[in-house]
């Protein structure tokens, strides 16, 4: 569903990224690797629109048959139109609004939409009324489904780390996006909530959206994906099944490193 | 104890090549012009004031420093949801009770708490720091102003044009500076303050006079009396009196219909991604909220509540000069919103009455405390008391922030809540 063809990206003279190409398809969570600097948060965010690509294009087919070129749409067209979702390596939530609130402010598009340029929403009528009982239903069902609830009033800001995590894939997840994008999610978790964090993905996988991310984490990268590209130095190096990319010998050498293979194991 | 008592030298040492020059010296008129004279024993009054402060500050640190509970407590609470009531009644009933002084200073005082409920939209909620709010101000009292003259339209016709006239400066002023944050968008607004006022306004430093007075459904508020006017017609005897309370309750309601409108407007979507613009602007970007949009209408909103302000401005003074216009304006306003806690409307409402009301009553307090001072001890302070309003107001004002840094009402409403489970 998502195709990356030729990807160049350069800031001045530093080629970040280099000649790229790599499909994602549907249905499958495809993780994207490598050692730190690879390249792989750069990719990242030209997919999303934080970035215009130097050279390349990127495609995404929704299930409809509806292409999307992402590389020349607006950045917040991208999460809007083309219904791609992200998260961030370091959680970016509206830590000073509730847990509620944020999840109400991802499903923006939908409730302005009904709120009749914002006067039907001042009022408190028409069709806003139940546009906004939608959108709290809505929230209501991912904070059940992440464990959080019990802390819907609560500011954002003051839950715990891992919470802080899932409330941000709760977040991205009310946009309804087709494919979501996470970079390292697993970060500063523990093996519990690692665990927990597997189990989320894999039921958002079965809610029809593709997933996509960037992973430091090999047990969490080799147990999940379905697919896994290695990025070193902008370019790829290889692309596969995670059985194929354990035993390539390049992807060892450049990311595991020699001599350190209980950790691909682990 | 030793370290207490040499920080609070060190910070009696800086007081003192602070008032020395500052309180220490005095010009009066001489024989041949103006002469210094030196007061060494003000100046050492005050130094030992301040030695005596920082040391018992210091020594009282243990108590300052002890964690504070998170939340207001829920005595405090109560009495801060029956305070709005309490102000709100209080400004309904004042022209019943009060003289033309005070009804005068309250109708200021609606005025400077509209502005602070329109910049509060921009600052408080949108996060966007704006030095020039009163080129807002300026737009919709020279909209109404012109309009009056060169049309003969009636105030309340143009009350809705100045504010859209103003919505529309907002949205201009709003796209150079959509891709600036904090310091260098608070420089291009204050560059557009001082530009609005500058760049030939009509009739330049004439400024425009004879402004018509608002109507009451088509009753003048004249002083002749007779057919048509609002004496007349309800059989009283002329009198300006009638006019004030009735500019009284008219920037009243403005100013109500201002903080319902912005209350509703917080729990609107539109209210949400603005809060969520000054958290995030990164984060909004990926959840498809289209963040120039957003920003412009935050400007637009803001400015028109500005722009209503400044038409009544404009009606209540019968004359306008750029010299209405400026920065001090700006800069009140802004201490205003940032002093009763972004985004609180309650704080909004309690920093203007103590910023306009308070300074105002300050003088009175300290020309009443002058009078009083009939001893000679207190010969040559008593009648300069007055002018230290400025300086006892800036203490005040450094108090406040130290001792609550988020301004007097930093609890935030949540625009939504899933309640108890």
């Amino acid at each position: 569903m998502l195709a990356v063809t030729g990807l160049t990206m350069r800031f001045g003279g530093l080629k970040a990224v280099e000649d790229l190409s790599f499909e994602a398809r549907a249905g499958e969570i495809t993780a994207v690797i490598g050692p730190n600097g690879a390249g792989k948060t750069t990719v990242f965010n030209c997919i999303t629109g934080f970035y215009r690509p130097t050279e390349g294009s990127i495609a995404l087919t929704d299930s409809a048959g509806t292409r999307f070129a992402l590389d020349r749409m607006a950045g917040h067209r991208i999460a809007a139109r083309a219904k791609v979702a992200r998260t961030f390596q370091n959680v970016r939530l509206f830590a000073g609004m509730t847990v509620l609130e944020n999840l109400l402010v991802a499903q923006h598009n939908v409730l302005n939409g009904a709120s009749g340029f914002t006067l039907l929403a001042v009022l408190g009528v028409g069709r806003y009324r139940a546009a906004e009982r939608l959108g709290l239903e809505k929230a209501r069902h991912w904070l059940d489904r992440v464990g959080l609830l019990e802390r819907a009033d609560d500011l954002a800001g003051a839950l715990p780390y891992g919470a802080q995590r899932r409330l941000e894939i709760a977040r991205a997840m009310c946009i309804d996006p087709v494919l979501l994008c996470l970079d390292e999610p697993a970060a500063g978790l523990n093996p519990r909530e690692t665990e927990a964090l597997n189990a989320l993905l894999r039921g958002i996988l079965a809610d029809r959206c593709s997933l996509l991310l960037i992973e430091h984490d090999m047990g969490v990268v080799m147990r999940i994906s379905d697919h896994i590209v290695v990025l070193d130095h902008g370019k790829k190096i290889a692309d596969g099944s995670p059985a194929d990319v354990r035993a390539d010998p390049a992807v060892i050498a450049a990311y595991l490193g020699e001599g350190d293979e209980d950790e691909a194991t682990a | 104890m030793k370290r207490a008592v040499r920080d609070a030298g060190f910070s009696a040492l800086i007081a003192l090549g602070l008032f020395a020059p500052l309180i220490g010296l005095v010009t009066e008129n001489g024989d041949n012009g103006l002469v210094l004279r030196a007061r060494p024993i003000a100046v050492a009054v005050v130094v030992i004031l301040v030695f005596l402060g920082r040391l018992l500050m210091l020594t009282r640190a243990a108590h300052i420093a002890a964690p504070k509970p998170a939340g207001p407590s829920p005595a405090m609470r109560r009495a801060g949801s029956a305070l709005a009531p309490a102000l709100l009644l209080f400004a309904l009933v004042l022209p019943f009770g009060g003289s033309r002084y005070y009804i005068d200073l309250a109708t200021l005082v609606l005025t400077y708490i509209m502005l602070g409920w329109g910049l509060n939209v921009v600052v408080g909620l949108a996060g966007l720091l704006d030095l020039g709010y009163v080129a807002f101000y300026a737009v919709g009292a020279y909209s109404y102003a012109l309009l009056a003259e060169n049309f003969g339209l009636g105030f309340w016709t143009c009350l809705p044009l100045a504010g859209i006239l103003a919505a529309f400066w907002g949205v201009l002023l709003g796209f150079p500076v959509l891709r600036l944050r904090g310091d260098y968008l608070a420089i291009v607004t204050l560059a557009f303050g001082e530009i609005i006022r500058i760049v030939s306004l009509t009739h330049g430093p004439n400024g425009i006079t004879g402004i018509p007075r608002p109507t009451l459904f088509g009753l003048a508020f004249s002083m002749e009396g007779g057919e048509g006017t609002f004496a007349g017609f309800f059989n009283l005897e002329p009198a300006t009196i009638q006019r004030v309370i009735y500019l009284y309750y008219v920037i009243l309601g403005l100013a109500l219909l201002t903080n319902w409108f912005t209350l509703r407007l917080r729990r609107t979507p539109l209210g949400r991604a603005w809060e969520a613009l000054r958290e995030d602007e990164t984060a909004c970007r990926s959840l498809g909220i289209n963040v120039t949009n957003t920003k412009l209408t935050a400007f637009a909103i803001g400015a028109m509540f500005g722009g209503f302000a400044g038409a009544f401005f404009a009606t209540r003074q019968a004359f306008i000069s750029p010299e209405s216009f400026t920065f001090i304006e700006s800069a009140t306003v802004l201490a205003i919103v940032v002093l009763g806690g972004l985004g609180s409307q309650l704080g909004v409402a309690l920093a203007a009455i103590v910023m306009v009301g308070g300074l105002e009553l300050l003088r009175s307090f300290l020309s009443f405390l002058a009078d009083q001072m009939g001893s000679p001890v207190f010969a040559g302070i008593a009648n300069e008391l007055p002018l230290y309003r400025m300086l006892l107001f800036g203490l005040a004002l450094v108090v406040v922030m130290v001792l609550r840094p988020r301004g007097m009402v930093a609890t935030r409403t949540p625009t939504a809540a899933m309640g108890p489970h």
